[in-house]
C-alpha cells in the first residue's frame, strides 16, 4: 500500500558562474512524493510512537506524585518527528536534540526502564541517576541538552567528525522553534554550508518557545527559509510518512557531498513547555482538543492501517496490552531501583586520567574520583 | 570518603522548620503577604523583588524590564507577575531565546540614555551572554575615561536549585565577582532583595543581581522602614545578622540561613557564631570582616560555589592579607558544593552542596572541638 504526502521545498540562489554578479531566485514549489507502507513497518512505527506517547503519560503522572524531579519535558503529540526520522536514517547515524528528548533517547536505542530509572534518578538509568531528564546519551545520540541553541553547533561538529573520518554518516541536529533564533544556529548554517558538512538540521516547530508564541518571537516563522542559501524543506510533522520520506531525501542529498538542509516539522505539544507550566496560559484548552482530534500523529497512523486491512482492532489492542505491561514494568524498575551509591558522586570528571582527590564541602572531606 | 555524622540535629529536622518553597517545577505560589501587626507585613522574597521592581518603574520612566517570558507569562518564575498588565509593552518586554543578542541590546539601551533590568532566566544562561556582560557593559566606564556610563542591572536566580542537574546549577558569584567595573550583589532575604534590587537600579553601574530560587517562596518579615518606597540597602556593606564572640561565619544568600541554622544549634552546646551576610560579592566589605574576625578569632566561610577561586578563597585571601590575620587563632576554612558537576539524583545532590551538618562540624573543627 502507497501513500500520499505533501512537501514544500524551497530552493535557493543559483549562482550564474558566468556572470560577474550573482544572481538570487526563490523559488517555492511544492511536491507530492509518494511514500510506501509496509505492514511491518506500520506495527512497528505504531507501537514505536505508542510506547513514547504512554512513557512520557507515565513520567507525568510519577512527576506529579514527586516522585520525578526538577527538569521535566514532555514529547506526547510529538512523536511521528522522533519515529519518521530514526526510520529515515541508519542506526549508524549520528542525532542530537535539546530538552524534550526522551522520545529521542528512546528511539536512539535506550530502553524505557532506563530512561525512567534516570528520570527518577536512579543506579539503573542510562546516567547512573547522575544526568537527569535532560542528559540521556547513547551510541551516536549526544542528548538531551539544557541550553538552548548549543545542541546545533555541536550537531554540525559531529557532521563535520562524519565528513573528516569519511564514513558517509549523517547527523541530524534538532531544535526548537524557540532557538531558531539563536545566533550559533546561523553561525552552524554558514559554517556547515561552507565546508557542505553532511548536516541536516532540524527545526521541530511545535508554535510556542515555553510561553512565547513564534509570532511573538520570530520576525520570520518561515524556519524552513532561516537557511537562506541552505534548502529548506516544510513538512507535516504529524504524519509518519512524511517526515521519513523527507528525511531519507535530506540524508541522501548530505550523504553525496551536497552539504546541508534545513527542514521544518510542523508539530504541536499536548503538554506545556514543562511540567512546571500548565500549558494553557498562552494558549486554549480548545486548541489543544482540536490537535488530539484531527492531527494526533498515532491516531492518524493507527487509522490509516485500519482502513486499509493493514491490521486489525485486535492487533492493535494486543500492542496497546503489551506496551501497557512495558511501561508498567519500567515504572516499577524506576521506583524501585535504588539511588546511585555515594562513592560515585565524584566519578566521572576526567577521562582516561589517573584516580585523583576531590575536595567536599569543607577541607576535611577528600573525596575520590576516578575515570 | 569521609562521612560526617558529628551533628547532634539532623538536616531534616532543621529544615522541617524553613517554609516549604515552590521551586521550578512545582506550580508557583501566590504571594503570601500576611499581615503582622508588630513588623510591618510578612513578604516573601519573590514577592520583595517584585515589588522593588514596580516601584523603580514607577519612579523613572527610563527603568524597562526584558528577558525571557518577562511580561505576558508574568516571568518563568513569576517574579515580573503583574508588571506587564500595568505598565505595557513599552516597559516590560517579552525576548526571543538569545541571550547573547539581548544582553547586548540592553546594554546598548543604556548607552543611550535608558536604565534596563536585563533578565536572565537563571544565570546559567549569562554564559551566552557573558561577553556583553563582561566587555560591553563592565569595562566601558574605564576604557571611555568617563565618558560613557552604563546603568544597567542584569538579574535572575543563581547557584543550584532542586534537581535541576548540572548544566542549571551552577554558581557565578565568582566568576562575576572577578571583573573590575561590575558590582555584584547577592541578597539573602527579602529585606535584601528589595533593597539592594532598589540600589542597583538606582546605581549608574552594570550590576550583577544573584537571585536564589530557592528563596523566591520564603517569607520574611519586613518592618514599615522598609517598606518604605525609598528604602535601600547600600551596596558594599555586609550585615552582622547574628552577633557571637567565638568564630566568624561568612556567607552570601541562601547559605546565610544555613548558617543562622547552625548558630542556633551550636549556642546550644555554647558556641556563640557571629554570621555575616555580604549581600555584595564586590566590592568585597572587607572592613566588617576584618572586625568581626578581630573580635572572635576564628573564621568559616561558607558558599554554594565551587571551592577552586571561589568566594570563601578570596575572603581567606584577604584576612590573611590584612590586620585581621594577627587575630587568628586558627586558619581559616571554607566550606563550599562539592568540586564536580552537579549530578541529578538526590542522594548525590543533596551531598554536592553544603549542608548545616558541614557547617556544625567546620566550626567544632576550627575551634578545636
Amino acid at each position: 500500500f502507497s501513500w500520499t504526502c505533501l512537501f514544500y521545498t524551497t530552493h535557493f540562489y543559483h549562482t550564474l558562474l558566468n556572470k560577474p554578479e550573482m544572481q538570487y531566485e526563490m523559488e517555492t514549489s511544492s511536491s507530492n512524493l509518494s511514500a510506501v507502507l509496509t505492514r511491518e513497518q506500520g506495527l512497528q512505527y505504531y507501537r514505536t510512537m505508542q510506547t513514547m506517547r504512554r512513557m512520557e503519560l507515565k513520567a507525568d503522572q510519577l512527576y506529579k506524585q514527586k516522585i520525578i524531579r526538577g527538569f521535566c519535558h514532555l514529547y506526547d503529540g510529538q512523536e511521528a518527528c522522533a519515529m519518521g526520522i530514526e526510520a529515515g536514517i541508519n542506526p549508524t547515524d549520528h542525532l542530537i536534540t535539546a530538552y524534550r528528548a526522551h522520545g529521542y533517547t528512546f528511539t536512539r536505542g535506550v530502553s524505557v526502564r532506563e530512561i525512567m530509572a534516570e528520570l527518577t534518578g536512579r543506579r539503573g538509568g542510562v546516567a547512573k541517576g547522575k544526568g537527569g531528564s535532560m542528559h540521556m546519551y547513547a551510541k551516536h545520540f549526544y542528548g538531551g541538552n539544557g541550553i538552548v541553541g548549543a545542541q546545533v553547533p555541536l550537531g554540525a561538529g559531529v557532521a563535520l567528525a562524519c565528513q573528516y573520518q569519511g564514513n558517509n554518516q549523517v547527523c541530524v541536529a534538532l531544535y526548537g522553534d524557540g532557538a531558531a533564533n539563536q545566533g550559533q544556529i546561523f553561525e552552524s548554517f554558514n559554517m556547515a554550508a561552507l565546508w557542505k558538512l553532511p548536516c541536516i538540521f532540524i527545526c521541530e516547530n511545535n508554535k510556542f518557545g515555553m510561553g512565547t508564541s513564534v509570532e511573538r518571537s520570530s520576525a520570520s516563522t518561515d524556519y524552513f527559509k532561516r537557511g537562506d542559501y541552505i534548502p529548506g524543506i516544510k513538512v507535516d510533522g504529524m504524519d509518519v510518512l512524511c517526515v521519513r520520506e523527507a528525511i531519507k531525501f535530506a540524508a541522501d542529498y548530505c550523504r553525496a557531498g551536497k552539504g546541508p538542509i534545513v527542514m521544518e516539522l510542523e508539530t504541536y505539544r499536548y503538554h506545556g513547555h514543562s511540567m512546571s507550566d500548565p500549558g494553557v496560559s498562552y494558549r486554549s484548552r480548545e486548541e489543544i482538543q482540536e490537535v488530539r482530534s484531527k492531527s494526533d500523529p498515532i491516531t492518524m497512523l493507527k487509522e490509516r492501517m485500519l482502513s486499509n486491512n493493514m491490521a486489525s482492532v485486535e492487533e492493535i489492542k494486543e500492542i496497546d496490552v503489551d506496551i501497557r505491561k512495558v511501561i508498567e514494568d519500567a515504572a516499577q524498575f524506576a521506583i524501585s531501583d535504588p539511588e546511585p551509591p555515594l562513592d560515585e558522586l565524584c566519578n566521572h570528571i576526567f577521562a582516561n586520567d589517573l584516580p585523583m582527590e576531590v575536595r567536599g564541602t569543607n577541607p576535611w572531606v577528600k573525596l575520590k574520583s576516578v575515570s | 570518603m569521609v562521612v560526617l555524622e558529628v551533628s547532634p540535629i539532623s538536616t531534616e529536622e532543621l529544615w522541617s522548620s524553613v517554609s516549604d518553597h515552590w521551586v521550578l517545577g512545582h506550580p508557583p505560589d501566590q504571594g503570601l503577604s500576611l499581615l503582622s501587626a508588630q513588623f510591618g507585613r510578612a513578604v516573601n522574597v519573590r514577592d520583595a523583588l517584585n515589588q522593588a521592581m514596580d516601584e523603580e518603574l514607577e519612579r523613572d520612566e527610563r527603568v524597562f524590564l526584558l528577558g525571557e517570558e518577562v511580561a505576558q507569562y508574568d516571568g518563568a518564575y513569576k517574579v515580573s507577575r503583574g508588571l506587564w498588565k500595568k505598565y505595557g509593552d513599552k516597559r516590560i518586554i517579552d525576548t526571543p531565546i538569545t541571550e547573547m543578542g539581548f544582553a547586548g541590546i540592553a546594554v546598548g539601551a543604556a548607552f543611550a540614555g535608558l536604565r534596563p533590568i536585563c533578565e536572565f532566566m537563571t544565570w546559567n544562561f549569562s554564559m551566552q551572554a557573558i561577553d556583553q556582560v563582561i566587555n560591553s557593559a563592565a569595562k566601558t566606564y574605564y576604557m571611555s575615561a568617563g565618558a560613557q556610563p552604563v546603568p544597567i542591572v542584569f538579574r535572575g536566580p543563581n547557584g543550584s536549585s532542586a534537581g535541576v542537574a548540572a548544566q542549571h546549577s551552577q554558581c557565578f558569584a565568582a566568576w562575576y565577582g572577578h571583573c573590575p567595573g561590575l558590582k555584584v550583589v547577592s541578597p539573602w532575604n527579602s529585606e535584601d532583595a528589595r533593597g539592594l534590587l532598589k540600589a542597583a537600579i538606582r546605581d549608574d553601574n552594570p550590576v550583577v543581581f544573584l537571585e536564589n530560587e530557592l528563596m523566591y517562596g520564603v517569607p520574611f518579615d519586613l518592618s514599615e522602614d522598609v517598606l518604605q518606597k525609598d528604602f535601600v540597602v547600600p551596596i558594599g556593606k555586609a550585615k552582622v545578622e547574628r552577633r557571637g564572640t567565638h568564630i566568624t561565619l561568612v556567607s552570601h544568600s541562601r547559605c546565610v540561613g544555613f548558617c543562622l541554622d547552625a548558630a542556633s544549634v551550636l549556642a546550644k552546646e555554647g558556641v556563640e557564631c557571629e554570621v555575616v551576610n555580604l549581600r555584595t560579592i564586590r566590592p568585597l566589605d572587607v572592613d566588617t570582616i576584618e572586625a568581626s574576625v578581630m573580635k572572635t578569632g576564628h573564621l568559616v566561610t561558607v558558599e554554594g560555589g565551587w571551592p577552586q577561586y571561589g568566594v570563601g578563597a578570596e575572603i581567606c585571601a584577604r584576612v590573611m592579607e590584612g590586620p585581621a590575620f594577627n587575630y587568628l587563632d586558627a586558619p581559616a576554612v571554607r566550606v563550599t558544593g562539592v568540586d564536580i558537576p552537579m549530578p541529578y539524583a538526590k542522594i548525590l545532590e543533596d551531598h554536592s552542596v553544603p549542608q548545616i551538618k558541614d557547617i556544625i562540624f567546620s566550626v567544632k573543627k576550627v575551634l578545636n572541638m
